[in-house]
């Protein structure tokens, strides 16, 4: 069942064009990437989901209705640029934004309770958050952002300014809440940081939408067909055995042992290859290179602005 | 509880809770209540000492007892005593001050001296030359030989006092007083333009904390920038409202306090009426024509009366009504600049346009408490712009109910449409960073949809 639908969406800014004709299906319980380097249009798409800005043209469905304005209470999002009131206190503030969003203050003070005392930080309820340093700011962020136990979460490069250990906990508690029904969206151009996280992906630049689907399918179709083989033994008889069908891209020499990058050039089996290898070695690893998102990305891009010259050629 | 009240209640609360707004709703009475006080404080203070005069002249004893004692001053005459003895050692025999009188004092005026160690206070001087001048004219009166001259002078001493009436078109009368429709005009017309500049700019600095700090896209998350800026301008001008209040509560309480330990009796009834004045906004100089005890009851008499004239719930009720009327209209627009900018130093050349209808309407209602019926005045007090501060300084002096409530009228037409306006620009302008905003950029904005 689809929690979010985006149909159509253009916006036209007075000197560019921020998005065109893009479309967004989120199905409820998944974590969805919105990908796409600076600029590409992510931020404005996000902002016509939470209603900041109207789209020129398309519509955003919530829930299987028309997206209303009290919709907002059923989503939550952490914005790239966010901030909090640096002269408020921690308490106070967060029970004003859990206000906002809808709970009563009785209700926001229990359910922040609870969480305080999750991330072990009940001290700093009364500090200033301009006392707090930037980390632990961006924890009272993140509770304020799912307070309300939102439908769906939107988080905007969210693990920028956390270091490695409490960008840990966050994604660890992003995980929990997806287990108990949030649906999520990753915004980021990070694609390392969110790939083992997401089931689905779009990935947007320069404000079209390239690439959307599953993340499995998508790896699959940009699958290299290339293996590494770690093996002891001679790499010149290797490379004999290795002809027509296969090519070697690289190898290389670790502690005494080699490691071979092949690409299987026809439909042949992984079995074959490995029968053909038997006899030139001792083998010690085998493994499937999967294409990180990363290099899907780039691929993809590449081939987008390849085609968009070509088609202002022919114009 | 409505997203807009969460948001007022926020805006009212941190800003209330201020050690800087506690301070300066302390401070500023203790001020204002000091310029009441202390100029009454220090005349009783200087009448209360006694001060033994020797008084001293050359021959004749033309002027033996002619001036009066009063409570505080004494005049001793010295027949023996000459001025270059006294000179040196009048401190040492308990006077305070010598007086010479020359005999020459008839044909030139300063024949008359007055030494003492200390600076003799003004009121002492003007004392003394009253009962001379008195005698003297009263002497060169008798060399006339005028019969019966006592009593002429009796006959043909008068006292005037001009008594304003205005009379209103259905025929009724009133006593008014220039002097105390001027006071309420100029602090109707001040406190406006104050309230609305404080409070205004607090506006600003609001809405550019919250861009500053990337607050804002987090809360406009949730609610509409539309009421993020309503809350912000409501909840600051219900600050406004309060601190206001409690400075007319804290400065009549200070009063009434200090007035009970420092006044003496006889002064505590006119000093009771600058209490009351002071709770009602009455102007100052109005107030200290009683205080100086010499003045006829009369006056006071009369002075309460012009007070009873004014028609108090009008002039508050418009108060109140421009205050929220002109602070709505430039807190908007303060909101609208705050929106367009990424700190404060950049405000400047937004700030022009909004400052100098405030300034020019200041000035004109200071011309306002000479001519209030001036056309300059006339017009300034239905343009929105400067209608709050001018048409204050105009009310007290009487203006025609169609005049009020065509000025009242446009000016709440105006706020809503600048606030309607200030609206588009400011939620495009929250959301834009590091770009320097220029006229040409608001202007798109303004044209944006949704």
């Amino acid at each position: 069942m689809k929690l979010l639908e985006a149909r159509d969406i253009v916006k036209q800014f007075s000197n560019h064009l921020a998005l065109n004709k893009v479309n967004l299906a989120v199905n409820e319980g998944s974590i969805y990437g919105l990908l796409g380097p600076n600029g590409a249009g992510k931020t404005t798409l996000i902002r016509i989901i939470n209603q900041i800005t109207a789209p020129d043209n398309g519509e955003i469905f919530f829930n299987n209705h028309k997206l209303k304005a009290n919709d907002v209470f059923d989503i939550g999002y952490l914005p790239e640029e966010r901030g909090l009131y640096r002269k408020m206190k921690v308490g106070e503030q967060a029970i004003y934004f859990a206000q906002l969003k809808g709970l009563s203050r009785s209700d926001a003070i229990s359910r922040l309770k609870d969480w305080f005392e999750k991330f072990e930080i009940q001290a700093w309820w009364d500090k200033k958050v301009e006392e707090l340093s930037k980390g632990m700011q961006q924890k009272v962020q993140f509770i304020t952002t799912v307070i309300h136990e939102p439908k769906l979460l939107i988080f905007d490069e969210p693990f920028s300014g956390f270091d490695p250990i409490n960008a840990n906990i966050i994604k660890q508690e992003i995980l929990k809440l997806k287990k108990k029904g949030a649906t999520i969206i990753f915004s980021t151009h990070n694609m390392e940081s969110v790939e083992e996280l997401c089931t689905h992906i779009t990935l947007i630049n320069e404000s079209v939408s390239l690439l959307e689907g599953p993340m499995d399918t998508i790896r699959k179709n940009y699958s290299l067909d290339e293996y590494e083989i770690g093996f002891r033994g001679d790499v010149n008889l290797l490379k004999a055995t290795l002809t027509t069908q296969y090519k070697i891209i690289e190898n290389e020499q670790r502690n005494g042992d080699n490691f071979v990058r092949v690409r299987i050039l026809n439909d042949i089996s992984t079995n074959h290859l490995l029968n053909t290898m038997l006899s030139s070695g001792n083998i010690i690893s085998f493994r499937e290179i999967i294409p990180s998102m990363n290099d899907i990305f780039i691929k993809v891009v590449e081939e987008a602005s390849k085609k968009s010259k070509e088609h202002s050629f022919t114009n | 509880m409505s997203k807009i009240s969460i948001i007022i209640q926020r805006e009212y609360l941190t800003r209330v809770k201020k050690k800087s707004f506690i301070i300066m709703t302390l401070l500023a009475p203790v001020f204002m209540a000091a310029m009441f006080i202390v100029p009454v404080w220090i005349m009783t203070r200087d009448d209360a000492e006694e001060k033994v005069i020797a008084v001293v002249e050359d021959e004749t004893n033309m002027f033996k007892d002619v001036i009066s004692n009063t409570k505080y001053l004494k005049f001793e005459y010295l027949e023996d005593a000459t001025l270059d003895d006294l000179k040196t050692n009048f401190s040492d025999k308990g006077y305070y001050a010598v007086l010479y009188i020359s005999p020459k004092v008839a044909y030139i005026p300063n024949a008359v001296q007055l030494i003492s160690h200390k600076q003799p206070p003004l009121d002492l001087t003007i004392y003394i030359a009253n009962a001379l001048e008195k005698e003297i004219e009263q002497k060169k009166l008798e060399t006339y030989d005028i019969k019966d001259l006592d009593k002429i002078l009796k006959a043909v001493s008068t006292n005037i006092h001009v008594q304003t009436i205005k009379i209103s078109d259905d025929g009724t009368e009133k006593e008014t007083s220039t002097g105390l429709s001027m006071g309420i005009a100029y602090i109707g017309g001040l406190l406006i333009y104050i309230l609305t500049f404080i409070f205004g700019a607090q506006v600003m600095r609001g809405v550019i904390e919250e861009k500053t700090s990337r607050v804002v896209e987090v809360i406009i998350s949730s609610v509409r920038p539309f009421q993020l800026m309503m809350g912000k301008i409501l909840g600051i001008g219900l600050v406004g409202l309060t601190q206001f209040v409690l400075w007319i509560i804290i400065t009549a309480i200070i009063i009434t306090s200090a007035q009970s330990l420092l006044l003496p009796d006889d002064v505590g009834q006119t000093s009771q009426a600058i209490t009351e004045n002071i709770m009602s906004a009455a102007p100052v100089e109005q107030i200290q024509v009683p205080v100086t005890q010499t003045q006829d009851f009369n006056e006071i008499q009369q002075v309460f009366n012009s007070l009873h004239s004014i028609n108090w719930g009008l002039i508050l009720g418009s108060f109140l009504f421009y205050f929220l009327g002109g602070y709505f209209l430039y807190a908007s627009l303060f909101a609208a600049v705050g929106s367009a900018v990424d700190n404060e130093t950049d405000t400047q050349q937004f700030m022009v346009p909004i400052t100098i209808p405030l300034i020019l309407g200041l000035f004109v209602a200071m011309g306002a408490f000479q001519n209030p019926e001036s056309s300059v005045a006339f017009w300034c007090s239905f343009i929105p712009l400067t209608s709050p501060i001018v048409m204050m300084a105009r009310l007290p002096f009487g203006v025609p109910y169609w005049e009020l409530i065509l000025s009242m009228t446009i000016l709440v037409l105006t706020f809503l449409c600048t606030t309607w306006l200030a609206a588009k620009i400011y939620r495009t302008g929250i959301l834009m960073y590091g770009k320097k905003t220029t006229y040409k950029e608001l202007w798109k904005w303004l044209r944006y949809k949704n």
